[in-house]
């Protein structure tokens, strides 16, 4: 039955309304299904408070766009699929190298390519980790309710603004395009850009500050004049070939998502206290997963669920801790294993897949097939 | 006019490790002095004014200068200024661009930034090659000429920058060399004030990579066959396709007056009913 206070959103939807509610006040984006609804819906409701709605002449574009916008000082996002992830590469590593706040939204269809944009796919966790050249952090997080597209929007930007790193919402499309009854919660903490803590002639913008803490992004025009460039940089932004110098750079750009995997990382699970088998499943899929673990649960296997939340950094202590309790690992995907190898390199030999790329779900049943295979 | 020594303490960045990474006898410092003292003469303050580049010899310039600097990736400085004009108006935003990096790479962003009339001054330095990459053809490279990709003499027709920019819709074309460097100060003088997307082509001497491949002579004589074949705009006009030869217009070609893109854009906060926040 419907609450009094709930409404009826799209997957899609529900992230733009996370993305807004954030603060976000900058979208730059060209249409590509299954995101498109999100462009659509910021297009009538961003100008409603003096934001900005722009449709760029491609994803290129959209990318650089809203890192220009970032740096103007105001929280903005691009939402794309597949073809226009795989365009936004290079300005995805600018900013991930300059240490620009912006959110990606990457609704995923089927197939590489144009692949089949109508259906659903995985097959961009890997991009979303490796896309851009060159070593280099960044954040992805993995909704699989359209409650969660609000919540993990909103999460994106304030880890976004937290570590000055972009941030991937990586959805499915069945998550895009799914509807659901949801109560939009209200009060989440929504982390702010602030300002510098010191005056101009003090500020340097990339400085490596003691106890690992991030310096401030000062927004251009505001009397902190500042250099930003995509080259490995010095402390005060410009490019450096001076050797002690370029490992301070890429260092420090590494280990400030490495020395704070415990407030990055978010992980659910299910039943899995006295599991003996463990399902790691992620978006539309850990959905199936569930079910599958309730089933199996009826059917007196001690089945459980991880799913990883954020998907990169990948949760890999966590799943170590439940690798040592369980005797098997099953990793339904949409693709053809790709998080199934990241698992691999921790857990070798009890380690199972089940991959589906034909454009449709993966059902609880062939998780079910699944877990009865991996008990014989 | 800006006194040189005070101009360079005014802008140049103190604290970046010079030499510049520029060529003896390259047209870009020139460029660059007209720029600052461009700027000078607009009276806006440094703050004020945010220029972005792209990648390329001409894309460093905003390493060296004093002002909120931003060096983007190749052919993509116009998306990234749009971005930062809409999300602060309050900016005077710049760009610089080289002529690969404005019209290969970057050519869609360079019609489209024109199409939407975004108020931006872009600054093309057009020395009719890759110069960062060692003088690969360009498509500015003029037909027949030589370049490290071009052993046998290029055989793409050329890019008139001016005229692609007047056709898509830009507000205000000009086109100036590093030989008449007074009068790029004005031009990019009045380019910066002048809303709309703006558009300031520079031809300027690449003596290293386009110069010596073309036995076009050192900086001095590239600087001189710039003196011989500019003709001002209107001169230009009355000229009969046999006496234009090699020659080519400079001065402003386009001057209009038409509502830019956060015009138009106020419309629609206004029709959407903004709350005002
Ligand atoms: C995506 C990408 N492709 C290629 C390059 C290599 N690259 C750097 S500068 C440049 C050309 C520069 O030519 P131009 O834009 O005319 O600038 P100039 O150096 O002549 O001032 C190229 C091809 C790059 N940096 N990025
Ligand atoms: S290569 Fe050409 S354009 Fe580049 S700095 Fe040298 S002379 Fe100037
Ligand atoms: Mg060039």
């Amino acid at each position: 039955m419907r609450k009094h206070n709930q409404i009826l959103l799209q997957g899609n939807e529900a992230s733009a309304m996370g993305a807004m509610a954030a603060g976000m006040r900058f979208f730059a984006g060209y249409p590509i299904t299954p995101s498109t609804e999100i462009a659509e819906y910021l297009s009538i409701h961003l100008p409603q408070v003096c934001g900005t709605f722009i449709q760029m002449e491609d994803e290129i574009s959209s990318m650089a766009a809203i890192i220009g916008a970032s740096l103007g000082g105001v929280k903005s996002m691009t939402a794309t699929s597949g073809p226009g992830f795989s365009l936004m590469q290079e300005n995805l590593g600018f900013a991930s190298m300059a240490e620009i706040p912006c959110v990606i939204v990457n609704v995923m269809r089927g197939g590489p390519s144009t692949g089949m944009p109508t259906r659903p796919g995985q097959g961009d966790v890997m991009q979303s980790r490796w896309g851009t050249h060159g070593d280099h952090p960044i954040i992805v997080l993995c909704p699989n309710s359209v409650l969660e597209c609000y919540t993990l929007t909103i999460d994106a930007f304030n880890l976004s603004e937290k570590y000055r790193s972009p941030v991937i919402v990586l959805m499915d499309g069945i998550i895009g395009h799914m509807w659901e009854n949801i109560v939009v919660p209200e009060n989440i903490e929504i982390i702010e850009r602030l300002e510098p803590e010191v005056p101009p002639e003090w500020y340097r913008p990339y400085e490596a500050l003691p106890c690992g803490d991030i310096v401030r992004l000062a927004p251009f025009g505001e009397g902190y004049r500042f250099h930003v460039t995509g080259m490995v940089h010095d402390k005060s932004g410009f490019p450096t070939l001076i050797h002690e110098e370029i490992e301070q750079c890429l260092n420090k750009l590494i280990s400030k998502i490495k020395n704070n995997l415990h407030d990055i990382i978010r992980i659910d699970e299910y039943r899995l206290d006295d599991a003996d088998i463990c399902i790691v499943a992620y978006g539309s899929v850990a959905r199936s997963a569930k079910e599958a673990v309730d089933i199996a649960r009826e059917e007196g296997f001690k089945a459980g669920m991880l799913r990883p939340i954020t998907i990169w950094p990948f949760p890999r202590f966590h799943l170590e801790d439940i690798a040592r309790k369980v005797k098997m690992i099953i990793v339904p995907e949409m693709n053809y294993g790709q998080i199934y190898g990241e698992i691999l390199k921790s857990c070798p030999g009890k380690t199972l897949r089940i991959t589906r790329v034909d454009g449709e779900l993966i059902t609880p049943d062939q998780i079910m097939e699944k877990i009865e295979e991996a008990v014989l | 006019m800006i006194r040189t020594s005070e101009a360079i303490y005014k802008y140049l960045r103190p604290d970046k490790k010079y030499p510049h990474v520029w060529c003896p006898g390259c047209g870009i410092g020139i460029v660059t002095g007209a720029l600052v003292r461009a700027i000078e003469r607009t009276g806006l303050t440094k703050d004020e004014i945010a220029l972005v580049s792209g990648i390329g010899c001409s894309g460093r310039i905003s390493t060296y200068l004093d002002f909120n600097t931003l060096h983007t990736t190749h052919g993509r400085a116009l998306a990234f200024a749009t971005g930062l004009k809409l999300a602060k108006p309050s900016l005077t935003v710049i760009v610089v661009m080289g002529d690969g990096d404005a019209t290969a790479i970057g050519g869609n962003h360079l019609i489209h930034s024109c199409r939407r009339n975004i108020n931006i001054t872009s600054l093309i330095i057009n020395n009719n090659i890759y110069g960062m990459t060692g003088g690969q053809y360009s498509p500015t490279t003029p037909m027949n000429h030589i370049a490290s990709t071009a052993q046998y003499g290029s055989i793409e027709k050329t890019f008139d920058i001016c005229k692609i920019v007047e056709a898509c819709g830009a507000s205000f074309v000009a086109r100036g060399t590093a030989y008449h460097a007074k009068m790029l100060d004005a031009l990019i003088e009045r380019a910066i004030n002048k809303k709309g997307f703006s558009v300031v082509e520079a031809l300027s001497q690449c003596p290293t990579q386009y110069g010596r491949r073309n036995k076009l002579g050192g900086p001095v004589e590239m600087l001189q066959w710039y003196k011989d074949n500019a003709i001002p705009y209107p001169a230009f006009k009355k000229l009969s396709p046999d006496e234009i030869g090699e020659k080519f217009p400079i001065g402003v070609m386009t001057d209009l007056d038409e509502p830019d893109y956060l015009e138009r854009y106020n419309r629609i906060i206004k029709e959407a009913g903004s709350e005002g926040q």
